[in-house]
């Protein structure tokens, strides 16, 4: 017995959607706050923590996300005889793959800012401290846009992945739905459209944020 | 004393002798004009000076103290030893008043309205008072350079440091920067300058110091040195300079 692809259907999806944006926030916040230390470290002067930062970067990028995502919900299990719901297992795999990546980003956000800005903050003179937040960061983040909604936008989709371990977020739910309705043709490109609808206008934003910064302070990058 | 002395310095960049055995002294007030051709190791002094460059031997002494290699101890030094780049390092991010008042409130702990105060002064003193709410990208680069003359001085320096900080710009721009560097010297400041402008350099330095593969070849008034070059190096150098096209 199968049923119709009706209203009761689509907010499901739309709960699923829920779900998908509240997973892509929190791997984005705490990756962030995760990358920002990455990108400390890996352009710090000490050289442990660089290859500390450098270590777990290689690990997480050389890996796919969906083994992250298995070790974190059946080998914790395994290792420690702790099981995580799925939503922790998620939450925490996401997390660390996130950090890993705007870690990246943000390091060559970092580096592309000419030594002689360091130079002329440290012969002010800036503390080390004071040279990273009042001179380096604040161009670092005008060249970091870009690449991080990039990022951003892969892992809202990347976090379809979430569903092999039975978390419903948008994806898993519209397989649900097709499983019900015998409808993929409707299902799965309403689906896209959802994510679109999500993606879309962050990459917009993002262009508009980087033109009026660019428009403030008078910088002109397209002859 | 003299405000800053360099005893014996030495420098190497792997194998290559940048500066050797370089002693110089300045005195309170001094303008002292650093030239010599490329690679001869005179930028390489200037960074030496205010640390942005380690030394492998000798030593620097200013105001009595001998300079510290880095960390509190040099930042609390370099307050006292304003630089300006050959090409300005202004910070795009933040407008000319900005750029100006960093100093003073991160490093000098002054509340905003007193260092807005000497940014004002500042401006004044190179002629951009009506600039401040401009971002560098706005601005030409003579003007660019005179703000980052005047975000040096907002540290209120005993020591200028100027680095051929006219080579970057276009010749018609040059005069206005050379202008604000003749007012300074005329104030009593005391300034080492790396540069090209030998009319500036005969004009307004009380030494001349020629450097030539690491070394200080020749120093003294720039008059007497202009007139009658000791060694070939310096005359061949002056007649290079005077006549590029011969």
């Amino acid at each position: 017995m199968s049923r119709d692809f009706e209203w009761a259907e689509f907010l499901f999806l739309l709960g699923a959607l829920r779900w998908t944006i509240v997973l892509s926030l929190v791997a984005f916040v705490g990756g962030g706050v995760g990358g920002m230390l990455i990108a400390l470290a890996r352009t710090s002067t000490k050289a442990l923590l660089r290859g500390l930062a450098a270590a777990y970067v290689g690990v997480l990028q050389g890996t796919p996300v969906l083994m992250q995502l298995f070790l974190a919900y059946y080998g914790l299990a395994v290792l420690t005889g702790v099981r995580l719901d799925p939503w922790p297992a998620v939450t925490l795999a996401f997390t660390l793959y996130a950090a890993a990546y705007l870690g990246e980003i943000w390091r060559g956000s970092i580096e592309a800012i000419p030594r002689q800005q360091w130079e002329a903050a440290a012969a002010l003179p800036l503390s080390p401290s004071a040279q990273l937040r009042h001179v380096i960061l604040p161009q670092a983040f005008r060249i970091a846009i870009p690449p991080t909604v990039g990022f951003l936008v892969q892992l809202i989709k990347g976090t379809s992945v979430a569903s092999i371990i039975g978390f419903v977020e948008l994806t898993r739910a519209g397989q649900l739905m097709v499983n019900v309705t015998f409808q993929p043709m409707i299902v799965y490109p309403l689906v896209a459209v959802l994510y679109f609808i999500l993606c879309w206008p962050l990459s917009l934003l993002a262009l508009r944020l980087e033109r009026k910064i660019d428009a403030a302070l008078g910088i002109k990058r397209h002859p | 004393m003299p405000l800053l002395a360099l005893n014996g310095i030495r420098k190497h960049f792997g194998a290559q002798r940048v500066l050797d055995d370089v002693s110089l002294a300045v005195e309170a007030g001094e303008v002292v004009a650093v030239i010599g051709r490329s690679g001869s190791g005179k930028t390489t002094l200037l960074r030496c000076i205010n640390g942005l460059e380690t030394i492998d031997a000798g030593t620097i002494v200013f105001a009595g103290k001998p300079l510290p290699r880095g960390g509190a101890e040099l930042r609390e030094l370099r307050r006292a030893i304003g630089i300006v780049f050959q090409s300005y390092n202004l910070f795009p991010h933040h407008s000319v008043e900005r750029n100006i008042t960093l100093g003073p409130t991160v490093t000098n702990k002054l509340p905003l309205a007193a260092a807005k105060a000497i940014a004002q002064d500042v401006l004044r003193q190179v002629d951009l008072e009506d600039k401040s709410a401009a971002y560098p990208a706005q601005l030409s680069g003579g003007q660019q350079q005179r703000v980052a003359i005047a975000r040096a001085l907002a540290m209120r320096p005993r020591l200028m440091l100027f680095d051929e900080i006219t080579s970057a710009l276009d010749p018609e721009l040059v005069g206005e920067v050379v202008k604000v560097l003749e007012g300074l010297a005329t104030s009593g400041m005391t300034m080492i300058l790396v540069t090209h402008e030998m009319g500036f350099a005969r004009r307004t330095a009380d030494t001349l110091v020629f450097m030539h593969q690491g070394k200080v070849w020749e120093k003294g008034p720039p008059r007497e040195l202009f007139a009658a070059p000791k060694t070939r190096e310096l005359a061949s150098f002056i007649r290079a300079v005077l006549e590029p096209n011969d």
